[in-house]
C-alpha cells in the first residue's frame, strides 16, 4: 500500500525538515508555498503607525509519497524537525494513494517509488550489516 | 536688465531635473503601498501626471500662476503658451537665470502637486475621471494658489506670507484636496474589515530615498541661485528629514517594532514640514520642525483611522498636516539672520508673522478643500468617479489598463 504525506509547517523549518528526512533516507518530495491559518488565526505586523492583522500566513507544504511501512517514521521525523512548540506550527495529513507511475519508464507501484539509497534500500543495507 | 549668471542657471537646470525625478519617485513610494493588482495603476497615476501637467503648464498654467496679476487673484494671459518667456531673465522672479528656466523649474512643482493627491484615491478611481480631475484641479486650485503665494501682486504674497518652496502651495493644497476627494469617493471594498496589505515596501523605500534626494532640488533650487541660501535650504532640508525619520522610528517602536514603512514615512513628513521654512530658518530650528512633524502626522493618521475614512495613503496626514505645521513653524522660527529678504518669526520678536502664516494656511485649506469638493462632486455626478465593484475586486491594472505588473 502507498500513502501520501502532506505536511504544512513553518517556512523557516524547511531546511531542518529536509535535512532530517534526508538522514532517514527520504529522497523524493515536492514543496509548495501556501498561505493559510488554523487555530492561530493570524499575526500582527508593523504598519506605518500601530499594527495590522494578517490572517493568511505563509507556510510550506511538503508532499511525500511512500510505502505504508515508512509512514510512521517519516511523520515522527517531520514533527520533530518542524516543531517550535508555539501555536502555528502546522499540521500533517496522510492519504491513501491509488497508483504511482514513473513517467520516464512506466514503472508502477513500489518500483516507481524506490531509489538507490532511499529508506527501503537502506534498510536492506542495515539488515545485511546485522547479518 | 540683470545679466544671466551661468552658475545660477546651471544649478536651476539641475534642480529642475531633480524635482522632475520626484514624481516618478512618488510613483514608487505610493506603488509599494497598494495591493499587487493595483501596482501599475498607482504608478501610472503619478507618471501620466508628468505628461498632463507639462502640457497644461506650457499652454495655460504658467501664465495663470505667474502672469501679470489680475486683482491679486490670478495671473493674466500675457504668458499664454509661454509667449515672451525666453532666454532673457524676468527680474520679478529670478533676475540671474533665463525666464524660461524659471518657468520650467516651476512646472515640476505644478506636476508633483496633483500627483501627491493620487494617494487618496488609489485602487478604486476611474481613470477617465482622474484625467479630467487633474486638469481641472491644476487650473482651478494649483495655479490660483501659486499666484496668491508666489506671484507678484498675489494676495498672500502681498500680505507678507512666507512659503519658501511650497508648504502652502504644494503640500497644504494637495493634502486637503486629498481629504475632500476621499470623502466624496468613499472607501475601498473591505476597508476596515481585512488588511489591505502593501505589496512591496522596498519600492516605497526606494521612492522615499529618491524623493529625499530630489527635495534638495525642490528646496535648494527655490533659492533660485547657486548661493549660500541654497546651501542653507539643503542643510535644513536634510536635517529635518533626518529628525522626523528618527522620531517616527521611536513612535512606531512604542506600538510594536521599528517599522521601515514608518521610518521612510517619517522622512517624507520631515521633508514636507521643512519645505516652507527651508530658506528662512537655521539648521537647529529644522531639527525641531522635522522632529515635531513626525508626531503631528503620526497622530493625524490615527485620527483619520478613527474617523473610518479611507484616505488611502494618508496624503492629508502627511502633506496636509505636515505642510500646515511647516507653514506655521515658519512663522515661529524664521529669522532675517538666515534670509534678509524674509522676515522674523515669533521667536525672533515678530508675532505678527505667525498670524500672517496662520491666515495664509486657513485660506489655502478652505480654498483647496472647497474647490476639490465641488469638482469631485460634479465628476461623480456626470462621469462616475469610481470603477464598478467587480472592476475594483479584479484590480485596476487589469480592469483599467489591461496589463499586469508581474507575469
Amino acid at each position: 500500500m502507498t500513502k501520501k504525506i502532506e505536511a504544512i509547517f513553518r517556512e523557516e523549518k524547511l531546511i531542518a525538515v529536509k535535512e532530517a528526512l534526508s538522514n532517514i533516507g527520504i529522497v523524493g518530495m515536492n514543496v509548495m508555498e501556501v498561505r493559510g491559518h488554523g487555530r492561530q488565526g493570524g499575526i500582527e505586523l508593523a504598519g506605518r503607525i500601530g499594527t495590522y492583522k494578517v490572517d493568511l500566513l505563509p507556510r510550506v507544504q511538503l508532499n511525500i509519497i511512500l510505502s505504508d511501512h515508512n509512514v510512521e517514521k517519516t511523520i515522527e521525523t517531520i514533527q520533530q524537525a518542524a516543531q517550535t512548540g508555539n501555536i502555528g506550527d502546522g499540521i500533517i495529513f496522510v492519504y491513501p494513494v491509488e497508483e504511482v507511475i514513473r513517467i520516464r519508464n512506466g514503472e508502477r507501484g513500489h518500483d516507481a517509488l524506490t531509489y538507490a539509497g532511499d529508506i527501503d534500500t537502506r534498510q536492506e543495507v542495515f539488515l545485511q550489516a546485522a547479518d | 536688465m540683470d545679466a544671466i549668471n551661468a552658475g545660477d542657471t546651471a544649478w536651476i537646470l539641475i534642480a529642475t531635473a531633480l524635482v522632475m525625478m520626484m514624481t516618478p519617485a512618488l510613483a514608487f513610494f505610493y506603488g509599494g503601498m497598494v495591493r499587487k493588482k493595483n501596482l501599475l495603476s498607482t504608478i501610472n497615476l503619478s507618471f501620466i501626471t508628468v505628461g498632463l501637467i507639462s502640457l497644461q503648464w506650457v499652454i495655460i498654467g504658467y501664465t495663470l500662476a505667474f502672469g501679470t496679476s489680475v486683482g491679486g487673484l490670478i495671473g493674466g494671459l500675457n504668458f499664454f503658451g509661454l509667449a515672451g518667456v525666453s532666454a532673457a531673465p524676468n527680474a520679478d522672479y529670478a533676475p540671474t537665470i533665463p525666464h524660461l528656466a524659471f518657468s520650467a523649474y516651476q512646472m515640476m512643482f505644478a506636476i508633483i502637486t496633483p500627483a501627491l493627491i493620487t494617494g487618496a484615491f488609489v485602487e478604486r478611481v476611474r481613470f477617465k475621471a482622474f484625467l479630467v480631475f487633474t486638469i481641472l484641479w491644476a487650473t482651478f486650485v494649483y495655479d490660483p494658489v501659486a499666484h496668491w503665494v508666489w506671484g507678484v501682486g498675489g494676495i498672500l504674497r502681498s500680505m507678507g506670507a512666507l512659503d519658501f518652496a511650497g508648504g502652502t502651495v504644494v503640500h497644504i493644497t494637495a493634502g486637503f484636496s486629498a481629504l475632500a476627494f476621499a470623502i466624496v469617493l468613499g472607501k475601498r471594498k473591505w476597508f476596515g474589515h481585512a488588511a489591505l496589505e502593501p505589496n512591496n515596501i522596498p519600492f516605497t523605500v526606494l521612492g522615499a530615498g529618491l524623493l529625499w534626494m530630489g527635495w534638495f532640488g525642490f528646496n535648494g533650487g527655490s533659492a533660485l541661485a547657486a548661493n549660500g541660501l541654497a546651501v542653507n535650504a539643503l542643510v535644513t532640508t536634510n536635517t529635518a528629514a533626518a529628525a522626523a525619520a528618527v522620531v517616527w522610528m521611536f513612535l512606531s517602536w512604542r506600538d510594536n517594532k521599528p517599522s521601515v514603512l514608518g521610518i521612510v514615512t517619517g522622512a517624507v513628513v520631515g521633508l514636507v514640514a521643512i519645505t516652507p521654512a527651508a530658506g528662512f530658518v537655521t539648521p537647529m530650528a529644522s531639527i525641531l520642525i522635522g522632529g515635531l512633524a513626525a508626531p503631528i502626522s503620526f497622530y493625524a493618521i490615527r485620527l483619520r483611522q478613527k474617523w473610518g475614512l479611507d484616505e488611502s495613503l494618508d496624503v492629508w496626514a502627511c502633506h496636509g498636516m505636515g505642510g500646515t505645521w511647516g507653514a506655521l513653524a515658519t512663522g515661529l522660527f524664521a529669522t532675517k539672520l538666515v534670509n534678509p529678504a524674509g522676515a522674523d518669526g515669533l521667536f525672533y520678536g515678530n508675532p505678527g508673522q505667525f498670524v500672517i502664516q496662520a491666515i495664509a494656511v486657513l485660506v489655502a485649506i478652505a480654498f483647496a478643500f472647497g474647490v476639490t469638493f465641488v469638482i469631485t462632486k460634479a465628476l461623480s455626478r456626470f462621469m462616475g468617479l469610481r470603477v464598478s465593484e467587480n472592476e475594483e475586486e479584479v484590480g485596476l491594472d487589469i480592469s483599467e489598463h489591461g496589463e499586469r505588473a508581474y507575469a
